[in-house]
């Protein structure tokens, strides 16, 4: 009986300890993610969806770097992206542009950047975001050329 | 002993980070005193919004730690895990809610428990199909493109994972 009293307050203690185990490694992440949000924050109330729009140009190729490069530096609900890329869609942007933006903006993240790097290690952040950044436009590429030949 | 070293030099990082992001609305604060309060009230919604997701994660932090030892997370997870780890990544990673870097913290504790890199990354990938979200991508871009996309996306998640692994070696 005290064997098992033993062993139960010995669990609970090991619960605890698990817990706070966990409380103190994010909380040691603390300050980057609170960083990471008032950045996100900052982009949020100063770049428009206006100013997103305005900077593709209408040359597909040119476009779809453009449309990598804006997903990549935004951030926020992927909704967002949709709705920008539906209008970029019906202001004459190409597929392979929009493709490549809405790809970006949910798999590349370069305000997130600096808690990706601090908390998972600088070398891992610089390369999957590189290869994300890459596969934004090969995905795009294979997703329209599909597409087309599918329709 | 070094985990302590690295936890530490860590630290000062994200402390740095903040004082520089608090930094900047300081300077714009003079010249787009509106846009800052905007910003605030931004992030403090998003603060809020997030809060339910880092309750979670730390508390999946917790029972990790509790129950998962880095001998699990090696066979499910690590090194030899084979499809059966891909899978997992894949899968989670789809499923999982919140922003992308609440769940930073609980994926660098599994890292060193012994996760793969490349599965970390295919974690990370998946994590921009949501599936609360299709109707409303379907809605904007059709049925046919939002198919064909994510099968894409599944592939380049897995071609990632296993470039990272080969980079990290």
């Amino acid at each position: 009986m005290k064997e098992g009293m033993k062993n139960g307050r010995q669990e609970e203690k090991s619960i605890l300890t698990s817990f706070s185990k966990a409380g103190k490694s994010f909380s040691g992440s603390a300050p980057v993610l609170l960083g990471v949000i008032f950045l996100i924050g900052l982009f949020q109330a100063f770049v428009s969806k206006e100013t997103l729009t305005s900077v593709f140009t209408g040359g597909m190729f040119r476009d779809t770097l453009i449309g990598t490069v804006i997903g990549s530096i935004s951030a926020g609900n992927p909704i967002t992206s949709y709705i920008i890329g539906g209008e970029l869609l019906n202001s004459g942007v190409s597929l392979f542009a929009v493709v490549a933006f809405i790809t970006a903006w949910v798999t590349v993240g370069i305000i997130q950047y600096p808690a990706e790097a601090g908390i998972l290690g600088k070398r891992f952040a610089f390369l999957r975001n590189l290869l994300s950044f890459i596969f934004a436009i090969l995905v795009s590429i294979a997703t329209v050329t599909t597409l087309m030949v599918i329709t | 002993m070094k985990e302590n070293k690295k936890a530490k030099k860590e630290k000062p990082y994200g402390l740095v980070f903040l004082i520089l992001v608090i930094l900047t609305y300081l300077i714009i604060l003079p010249f787009k005193p509106e846009g800052i309060h905007k910003s605030i009230v931004e992030s403090g919604n998003l603060l809020i919004r997030i809060i339910p997701i880092i309750l979670l994660v730390i508390f999946f932090m917790g029972i990790i730690n509790y129950y998962v030892k880095p001998k699990t997370v090696s066979k499910y997870v690590g090194q030899g895990s084979g499809i059966k780890g891909w899978l997992l990544a894949v899968s989670t990673g789809i499923l999982s809610h919140g922003p992308i870097y609440a769940w930073y913290p609980l994926l660098s504790d599994l890292r060193k428990q012994g996760m793969r890199s490349g599965l970390v990354a295919a974690f990370l990938y998946n994590r921009a199909i949501k599936i609360p979200l299709l109707p409303l991508m379907i809605y904007y871009f059709g049925m046919p493109l939002v198919v064909v996309l994510l099968v894409y996306m599944l592939i380049a998640s897995v071609i990632e994972g296993l470039l990272i692994d080969v980079f990290e070696q």
